[in-house]
């Protein structure tokens, strides 16, 4: 047999069938729902009078509307996202699908809670109607997001129309130096292959500095493969993964948990394996990075300097201008002199406890800069439950952040924590897209360490200057 | 879903990079459970001012492509969020096909769910649709699905390729669910076979 990636690996033990001309039928072990890309599908199902297919593989989960302040039993005050919220309610009811309600403490962003709860499973296919689906690639499951139709898809018949993506290897060798994070790999690779760098593949993600990653690290890599144009990131499931796995809710137990590990341990590239583009970069060439544009590719090292347009080429050099120009930014400004009002660590990004962890190591016994608006959402109620334990929320308070519930929050905005009109943002989230955080806003994408340093400084900030 | 054989109307350009899915319909709109009535908020931030107003030199603001049916764009077009309300927002105000170097895979997917069709040229051949659509209402292209063809308002041929299956699907308007539900009997071989390897699944 000829040497296969992980990516074949997975694809070939889902393949439910195949047309002539390789368009093919693949199952999907785990659908995950939130209520923004699903009224319609669940609704298609209904005017069809179709069920879904296989309601103990769906995982419904409200996320994007969701209020993060502390008064949000009160209810949604936006009557849209209400509605939106109460759809999935009775959608998820009606389908007999898994639910975890706003008042649940599971409740969290769906690609915080799918791991968390042992749903996400090495080998498995997972697909949301959700770009960052990707996240749960980092426990070797092929998992990638989908537009509404194929939600309703999925829902119908539990598989999806494919064509096989071509396999691409991203590989960070050796360590990373201190202050440099998993976020700061992916932003980095990003900024080296371009948010188109990846389009038409499927990436692993390989080398000493990603094996060296945790699960939390590994989901930030992953859940970024979106962003560098990707069907999806995967990370080969290892010892690591099994620790991380094991005892969660929905994790095998028993004799099937040992059935499950014996196939997991296959699930890795064959030495010889063909890859159609391979990436190398270097761990410890990487620096803590921001982004200074409008894109996930307008990345550079916190040290540089906002570039010139000129030193483009082709239709980049009118959309770095435009990018400039919406960000406020002058060229050769260094980017530590960029100021801050703003600073949201969260999102299924960066919204897990290693990440809290992180943010509270710098800002332990520290104040936020005066006039700071800082927030902190944590991914789910879980993640939040924890950080209380451990003492994080504390530190976090004291320093001057408000400590929200879960949710997407302002990492999209269509809750109400939003930007207004020319605030800058130190953001751990995955888009800085204009408009994304608040219409005219402006976001830098940075780690969780990043975004503390900056919240105490008022400005861009080397966090390894406060290391 | 409507079929899509041949259309022969106005191409707009835009040829900005990286044109994403919060471009093409910023969140604000994600919040109907409807499928229908985006289009008038198409490139909302790009398109009007806070107040409402039009903004003037938006491409498709100007008189001669309000009723374009083509949109020729810079690479990468659809980046960024998976929301089908983008391909929603566009059939909506009347686009049916978009020609660039690339687009993001989850908006090209769901492109064709909804009759639009996304082409993939060489920057050559884009750079010379790009041109053609400069020329404003005058200039009308035509885009040939069957044929596989585009031609300009001067008559030059430029061919395309499209995958087999989403062009049969495209050209009858077939609904992708009710096709996949002939292959039932293998949905259902699998999951029994699967329920034997992989019992935790």
């Amino acid at each position: 047999m000829s040497p296969k990636t992980l990516y074949d690996k997975i694809w070939d033990a889902h393949v439910a069938h195949e047309a002539e001309d390789g368009t093919c039928l693949l199952y999907i072990d785990r659908h995950l729902v939130h209520e923004v890309t699903s009224p319609q599908a669940f609704e298609g199902l209904r005017m069809a009078g179709r069920k879904v297919h296989a309601p103990e593989k769906t995982i419904a989960v409200p996320d994007h509307n969701v209020p993060t302040t502390l008064d949000r039993a009160k209810g949604i005050e936006n009557e849209e996202s209400r509605i939106q919220v109460e759809a999935l309610d009775k959608n998820a009811k009606e389908f007999g699908v898994h639910y975890y309600p706003v008042d649940d403490i599971r409740q969290g962003i769906v690609h915080i809670v799918g791991p968390e709860q042992g749903w996400t499973l090495p080998g498995m296919t997972v697909v949301c109607g959700d770009s960052h689906t990707a996240t749960h690639g980092a426990f070797g499951a092929l998992a990638h997001g989908i537009g509404t139709s194929e939600v309703e898809h999925v829902l119908a018949t539990q598989t999806l129309i494919q064509k096989k993506s071509k396999n691409m290897k991203v590989e960070i060798t050796g360590k990373l130096k201190p202050g440099v994070t998993a976020k700061d790999i992916t932003l980095a690779v990003i900024g080296e292959t371009g948010t188109a760098g990846g389009t038409g593949y499927v990436i692993e993600y390989c080398g000493e500095a990603i094996r060296d990653l945790s699960m939390e690290g590994r989901m930030t890599v992953c859940n970024m493969a979106i962003e560098g144009g990707a069907r999806a990131g995967l990370i080969a499931p290892d010892e690591t993964t099994f620790e991380y796995v094991k005892g969660r809710p929905h994790a095998p137990k028993g004799a099937q948990w040992e059935a499950a590990l014996n196939w997991w341990k296959t699930l890795y590239t064959d030495e010889g394996a063909h890859f159609d583009k391979v990436v190398t970069l270097k761990g410890e060439d990487i620096e803590p990075v921001v982004t200074w544009g409008t894109s996930p590719e307008d990345v550079l090292p916190i040290t540089g300097v906002v570039p010139n347009p000129e030193d483009f080429t082709g239709g980049k050099v009118e959309a770095a201008r435009r990018s400039i120009e919406y960000m406020g930014l002058t060229p050769g400004q260094k980017l530590t002199d960029i100021e801050i009002d703003t600073v949201f660590i969260g999102s299924c990004t960066n919204g897990r406890i290693e990440d809290l962890r992180a943010v509270a190591e710098v800002v332990k016994g520290k104040k936020i800069k005066d006039g700071m608006r800082a927030m902190i959402v944590p991914g789910s109620g879980l993640v939040r439950a924890q950080a209380e334990e451990e003492g994080l929320a504390e530190i976090f308070e004291a320093a001057g952040f408000e400590w929200r519930l879960a949710g997407c929050s302002m990492c999209l905005a269509m809750n109400p924590d939003q930007l207004a009109p020319g605030e800058r943002c130190a953001a751990t989230s995955n888009r800085n897209f204009e408009g994304r955080q608040g219409y005219k806003g402006r976001t830098h994408l940075v780690s969780p360490a990043m975004a503390a340093a900056a919240a105490l400084t008022g400005k861009l900030t080397d966090v390894r200057e406060l290391m | 879903m409507e079929k899509f054989t041949k259309i022969q109307g106005v191409a707009a350009p835009m040829p900005l990079v990286n044109i994403d899915t919060d471009m093409i319909i910023p969140k604000v709109f994600l919040k109907s459970i409807q499928r229908t009535g985006f289009g008038k908020n198409l490139f909302d931030e790009m398109r009007y001012n806070r107040d409402g107003t039009e903004i003037e030199d938006f491409v498709l603001n100007k008189p001669q492509y309000r009723n374009a049916e083509i949109l020729v764009a810079g690479d990468n077009f659809g980046c960024g969020s998976s929301r089908e309300h983008a391909p929603w927002a566009i059939a909506d105000f009347g686009i049916k096909c978009i020609v660039s170097t690339s687009f993001a895979d989850i908006f090209f997917n769901n492109s064709f769910k909804n009759g639009i069709l996304p082409i993939v040229l060489p920057q050559e051949h884009v750079d010379i649709l790009m041109a053609d659509a400069e020329k404003g209402e005058n200039a009308r292209m035509t885009v040939d699905l069957e044929a596989q063809e585009i031609t300009t308002s001067d008559g030059e041929v430029i061919k395309f390729d499209v995958d087999p299956f989403k062009k049969h699907c495209l050209l009858n308007g077939l609904d992708d669910i009710g096709l996949t539900l002939e292959k039932a009997d293998s949905i259902k071989t699998f999951e029994t076979k699967a329920a034997q390897e992989r019992p935790w699944v």
